[in-house]
């Protein structure tokens, strides 16, 4: 398991844009508790940034009117907020039962191999990323493979070349 | 043997994820007949209709309502259960995308009965093209009056509040899944107190899995004896059944339950591929134990029959192996799995899953002995049940029937001298 106990300063201030603030106050009327908009905060943090930095920690902290500790305590628990940047086209393969049946470790060879990513690395160029990732919910259509949470199933290394082939 | 299309009747209906179209097919139909229904009698035509919680546990729906306690002065909650976690299991996210209306009508049937006005659905965080189809679907809801401040026009309110997991299979577990709608890591509760005593923000909660909240509109709408004329005696109804692994139609299938389990995987789902032979079924989701050719011959798809052959029914995902599958890297595969998702929190569970993950590593690099099959088998039973939550019990129950009923596969890794290559790619 990579390290998810460190957090990247940008030095640079953050904040919700307009949109995410928007959304912030509205979800903040859903809950009895500021506490349970940590979660959801952080999401909108991802969304708006694509990862979650140390400003943005005490940013949302701050926010909710919580410590920061708590913040992190989430951040660092749940595995898909990002504690630091993705690649560009962020590759999820599914490692577990039904895919690794169907054939998981051929994708997995192939985008190490032949497009040299390691799980958890971001590419030289920033323009992939490859994690090995727990059961998708989708093991009828196994092998399966979420790119930019985009799910595609039944893959194999030839249709995974044509997808790859068909980014910008 | 054909599906019977409950659960599934609008999934082949295009655009029957939005309202008009639904509606067009009897969405919220039920809610007339509800609001003229007392609570208790809802609760009990559940009862009767003897659902059972369509999660992994099987507990029956209507009893878990019975436990609420009585006018506590606090809210009551309600959150369903998206979390659709255990390997294997790929049904609930068909009823989000599909027919995400029918959720909705089950969560106000639901709500009504047990007395609740605000509803989380928690969501798995990777399920993004879902999480967007149901909350388009509860945004029309909203608009529509289905939910809000007056429910079909009644003087009750339901607000429904998707919450979106971040990954972490553990918040499946039902109060995880609260504690990650308050905010903290999912790290199961000790129970007592159960849920429907002290459960979120301290008051009394009802947990629910997504499929079993769907059954509901059938149930209030034909009745508890047209559900009950489905499955068997104690296993009444429909499931959603997700069959994977090696077969030559993998996908979703809704059957009445106590159909036999290898006629299924036959006919349903067209045998094991490439003609080759069965050398085992899990019959649902990876933590149930593994059953052989010869008792998936003899097993049906109920509770009971399969509580008799030593296994669980579990949540429906039904993983066919082939005569190639190594059956020590499977082992392989699982524990890292759940050795993964451990939340930390008990020592037999942290440490003991990764004892047990140390321990298969080194038989597949040909490296371990006899004794380290012994050992893993005994932390087997020295792990579980002695956690908070059965997590840990989700990896040892399998991985010791693997154990009794593969063992000769497990001792040719540690009496040879060289590791299967096979085993060994696997890593
Ligand atoms: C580790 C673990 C993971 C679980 N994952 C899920 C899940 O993903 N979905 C689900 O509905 N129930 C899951 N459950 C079962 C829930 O704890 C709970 O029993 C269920 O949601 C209750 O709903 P039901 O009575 O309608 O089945 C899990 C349990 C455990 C111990
Ligand atoms: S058994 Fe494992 S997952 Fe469950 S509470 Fe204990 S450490 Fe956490
Ligand atoms: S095992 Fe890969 S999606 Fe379920």
């Amino acid at each position: 398991m990579s390290d998810r106990s460190e957090l990247i300063s940008t030095g640079k201030p953050f904040s919700f844009d307009k949109k995410r603030d928007a959304a912030f106050e509205q979800l903040s009327k859903r809950y009895p508790t500021r506490e349970s908009l940590i979660l959801p905060a952080l999401w909108l943090t991802q969304e708006q940034e694509g990862w979650v930095c140390q400003e943005a920690i005490a940013y949302i902290a701050d926010r909710i009117g919580t410590f920061a500790s708590k913040v992190y305590e989430a951040a660092t628990f749940y595995t898909m907020y990002h504690l630091r940047p993705t690649g560009r086209y962020h590759i999820c393969v599914c490692r577990t039962l039904s895919c690794w049946l169907r054939g998981k470790q051929e994708i997995v060879d192939y985008l190490r191999n032949e497009l040299s990513l390691t799980p958890g690395m971001v590419s030289e160029d920033g323009r992939y990323s490859l994690e090995e990732v727990e059961c998708l919910g989708h093991c009828g259509s196994a092998p399966v493979v979420q790119l930019n949470g985009e799910f595609h199933e039944d893959m194999d290394v030839e249709k995974l070349k044509a997808l790859l082939a068909s980014l910008q | 043997m054909e599906e019977v299309k409950i659960l599934s009747a609008k999934f082949a209906i295009k655009d029957a994820h939005k309202l008009k179209v639904a509606k067009k097919h009897g969405a919220y139909a039920t809610l007339d007949k509800l609001f003229a229904m007392a609570p208790v009698d809802v609760i009990d035509e559940v009862k009767r209709s003897g659902l059972r919680g369509r999660g992994g546990a099987g507990f029956p729906a209507g009893v878990k309502w019975g436990f609420l306690p009585k006018d506590t002065g606090k809210p009551v909650y309600l959150a369903v259960n998206s979390d659709e976690s255990e390997p294997a299991t790929f049904k609930d996210r068909y009823i989000l995308v599909k027919d995400p209306h029918l959720l909705i009508e089950g969560i106000i049937i639901c709500s009504y009965a047990i007395g609740s006005h605000d509803t989380y659905i928690y969501i798995r965080g990777e399920y993004t093209t879902q999480v967007k189809a149901l909350q388009a679907a509860i945004d029309e809801a909203y608009k529509a009056g289905y939910l809000g401040d007056k429910v079909a026009g009644q003087d009750y309110r339901i607000d429904v509040t998707v919450h979106r997991g971040a990954g972490a299979y553990v918040c499946g577990e039902e109060t995880a899944l609260l504690e990650s709608i308050e905010g903290k890591k999912g790290q199961p509760r000790a129970k007592p107190p159960f849920p429907a005593v002290a459960g979120l923000y301290g008051c009394p909660t009802i947990i629910n899995n997504v499929q079993s909240i769907a059954s509901l509109p059938y149930i209030l709408d034909k009745g508890a004896d047209a559900y009950r004329a489905y499955g068997t005696e104690k296993s009444s109804g429909t499931h959603l059944f997700g069959i994977s692994g090696h077969v030559e139609r993998p996908g979703m299938y809704e059957l009445p339950l106590g159909l036999p389990l290898l006629e299924v995987i036959d006919t349903i789902a067209g045998g094991v591929w490439k003609g080759r032979k069965l050398k085992g079924v899990i019959p649902g989701g990876s933590s149930t134990p593994v059953l052989l050719p010869e008792e998936a011959k003899t097993v049906t798809l109920d509770y009971e029959s399969m509580a008799a052959h030593k296994t669980m029914f579990g949540s429906g995902g039904i993983v066919v192996l082939d005569e190639t599958v190594d059956i020590v890297a499977l082992v392989k595969n699982l524990i890292d799995f759940y050795h993964h998702e451990s939340c930390g929190q008990c020592t037999p569970c942290r440490e003991g899953l990764g004892w047990m993950l140390k321990l298969i590593k080194k038989i597949l690099r040909g490296e371990g002995s006899p004794a380290d099959i012994d050992l893993l088998r005994e932390l087997c039973d020295n792990i579980e049940m002695k956690t908070v939550c059965v997590l840990s019990a989700a990896c040892t129950m399998p991985v010791r029937s693997y154990l009794d009923k593969f063992r000769p596969e497990f001792e040719a890794y540690v009496t040879k001298t060289n590791a299967s290559p096979a085993g060994l790619q696997q890593e």
